[in-house]
């Protein structure tokens, strides 16, 4: 058995003991581990876990008139997710065309935010990382910077250069190349910059990370071999950068599919994507099982995208071992 | 192994037009941004034509009470949520890091990783439902929930940048404490607590520019009046924009730019 641990000091305890090596005693020796975790723990089950599985419940309740819900079990919400009923004829099913739109639009938009990114962030992955060792961290910090500035004051941005008397079109009737300005606001286009925009360090960071760890001399034995830059561009760098590939590709994805500012300050009404449409459930929608059956269909392809990754991720390394 | 490639006139680092790429990119992300701040120093109220230099949209938003407000809140918020959140997080740190496997670890990894994974969104609309019964049963709508909402999002990242700081100290430190006849506690005290303030100071300035940025969660928590910075402008964004948006986004980008940099400096000489 172990000694009595002191709670108020954990750290000196577990100094004493070997790292790694499960001790006996079952839970009480683990106990003052838990202790400490437990105020975290609580706040975090209070204000983040628990509340998911009260959306669980939500979704099959029935909705209340005002907002809220009436504590009546229905199905209702996740039928509507996919489907609708003839307004006089409710034994006709149809499909929910305007919801599969905002489907469509969502993986659609957050699939070209990622390949956008993958495109301008593919290069300058591999511009930072062929610098100079002690010239790098500034240029990673230089990618960093603008992520940990506010979301909202970088879409905010984007709107000033696109708007209708933004920079951008202003800058253009100046110079005489068009006459009215160019509505870029309010578009899938607008949108998909704005993510692009917001989300391309993500897709930096874990491509520099596996371009750091390249072999450059699998690189030069390439050329040696008369490749030509594509050839060794495709043959030799792509398959070591993939998983830096994937992992910034899933680091974009999931945060564009759950995209809701963007879309509302650069999209407006009519390119609502997932996030939107969930918001608006809570709103002028007034219903809450749909809003609550829509975000556990948001949580269960970001969790997919997870499981997808987690598994490459885990047979790439896998293969490698090999 | 990398070093070991010769600089000749052909190199294999090199690849034609990813230069040219990388500094669009980086020209991409930083023009907007410039942009934004440059015209908030202009006398007219153009985001385009250049009119001369002026603070008068600075003085605008100073004088503006509802801006003072709000901003007033989201920092008092910050400091509060971050602050709380730092604590927990050292806790959670200390109980997990250099103590081996035990039981439930994986459970208090999940639970503390969980709120990186969610969308924004689908927290938000969780808390609404959550916050909106809560309300009805206790008659309470103070600041309370949006202290909750705040730190529970926060202590990942903190907990993730005290855990890497601890994770690089070395035990035999605390055993050498307690063979000189250090208490437990005075070994906490004089030899992991002085090692791990960098960690936590890293945790705290991330945990408080996190919630400065956090945008969705407050939308959908916040009661009527309780409007922070981001949300505030998030409404004033609908109703079209003045350079005095500028000037108020200028202010809080320099806030945050300046704690991201001292982080960067502090975390940079853990290294070495």
């Amino acid at each position: 058995m172990v000694a009595p641990v002191d709670p108020a000091d954990p750290a000196g305890a577990a100094a004493d003991a070997p790292p790694d090596v499960a001790r006996p005693g079952g839970w009480a020796a683990h106990r003052w581990k838990w202790l400490l975790c437990a105020p975290a723990l609580t706040v975090l089950i209070l204000a983040a876990s628990g509340p998911l599985l009260i959306v669980v419940v939500y979704s099959f309740l029935t909705p209340g008139t005002l907002g809220g819900v009436t504590w009546e079990f229905s199905t209702d919400a996740w039928f509507r997710v996919f489907f609708r009923r003839d307004i006089f004829d409710p034994d006709v099913v149809t499909w929910n065309t305007s919801h599969l739109a905002i489907f469509w639009r969502s993986i659609s938009l957050s699939l070209q935010t990622t390949l956008l990114c993958a495109i301008l962030g593919f290069p300058t992955a591999w511009f930072i990382a062929t610098r100079p060792p002690h010239t790098r961290t500034i240029w990673l910090f230089l990618i960093t910077i603008p992520f940990w500035t506010n979301l909202l004051i970088r879409t905010f941005a984007i709107q000033e250069m696109i708007r209708n008397n933004g920079t951008i079109n202003t800058l253009l009737q100046g110079l005489g190349l068009i006459d009215g300005p160019i509505q870029m606001m309010f578009t899938d286009f607008a949108v998909l910059v704005g993510m692009a925009y917001v989300f391309l360090p993500l897709m930096v960071l874990p491509l520099y990370a596996a371009m750091d760890k390249m072999d450059f001399r699998l690189v030069e034995a390439g050329y040696d071999l008369y490749a030509s830059r594509l050839m060794v561009l495709w043959h030799v760098i792509l398959p070591q950068v993939k998983p830096g590939f994937i992992a910034g590709s899933i680091l974009v994805f999931i945060p564009a599919i759950g995209a809701y500012v963007t879309p509302r300050v650069l999209g407006g009404g009519r390119t609502m994507m997932l996030g939107n449409l969930i918001a608006l459930q809570f709103g002028q929608g007034r219903n809450w099982p749909l809003g609550a059956a829509l975000a556990m269909l948001m949580l269960i392809v970001v969790v997919g995208a997870l499981i997808f990754y987690l598994r490459t991720v885990g047979r790439n390394d896998g293969e490698r071992r090999v | 192994m990398s070093s070991a490639a010769p600089e000749k006139g052909f190199s294999v680092r090199r690849l034609p037009g990813f230069g040219a790429v990388a500094v669009f990119t980086f020209a991409m992300l930083y023009l907007p941004i410039v942009i934004l701040v440059f015209f908030s120093f202009n006398a007219g109220p153009s985001q385009a034509v250049w009119e001369g230099f002026s603070l008068q949209w600075y003085e605008a938003a100073f004088q503006n009470r509802q801006v003072r407000d709000v901003s007033l809140r989201s920092l008092g918020l910050a400091l509060t949520a971050a602050s709380i959140a730092t604590v927990l997080a050292t806790l959670a740190a200390l109980g997990t890091t250099r103590v081996g496997r035990f039981p439930g670890q994986t459970m208090i990894y999940a639970l503390i990783n969980q709120p990186l994974m969610v969308p924004e969104i689908v927290t938000g609309i969780a808390l609404l439902i959550f916050v909106a019964a809560i309300k009805v049963q206790t008659g309470y709508d103070g600041m309370g929930y949006l202290v909750a909402a705040h730190t529970a999002f926060c202590i990942p990242f903190a907990y993730l940048s005290i855990r890497a700081r601890l994770e690089t100290l070395d035990p035999a430190l605390e055993s050498a404490a307690a063979d000189l006849y250090a208490s437990p506690a005075q070994a906490f005290r004089y030899i992991t607590l002085p090692l791990l303030v960098p960690g936590i100071l890293a945790g705290f300035m991330l945990s408080f520019v996190i919630s400065l940025d956090t945008v969705v969660i407050t939308e959908f928590v916040k009661s009527a009046g309780q409007d922070t910075l981001p949300t505030y402008m998030l409404g004033q964004l609908r109703r079209g924009v003045t350079p005095e948006m500028n000037a108020i986004a200028t202010l809080f980008l320099a806030l945050s730019v300046m704690i991201v940099t001292a982080f960067f400096l502090i975390t940079r000489t853990r290294g070495r």
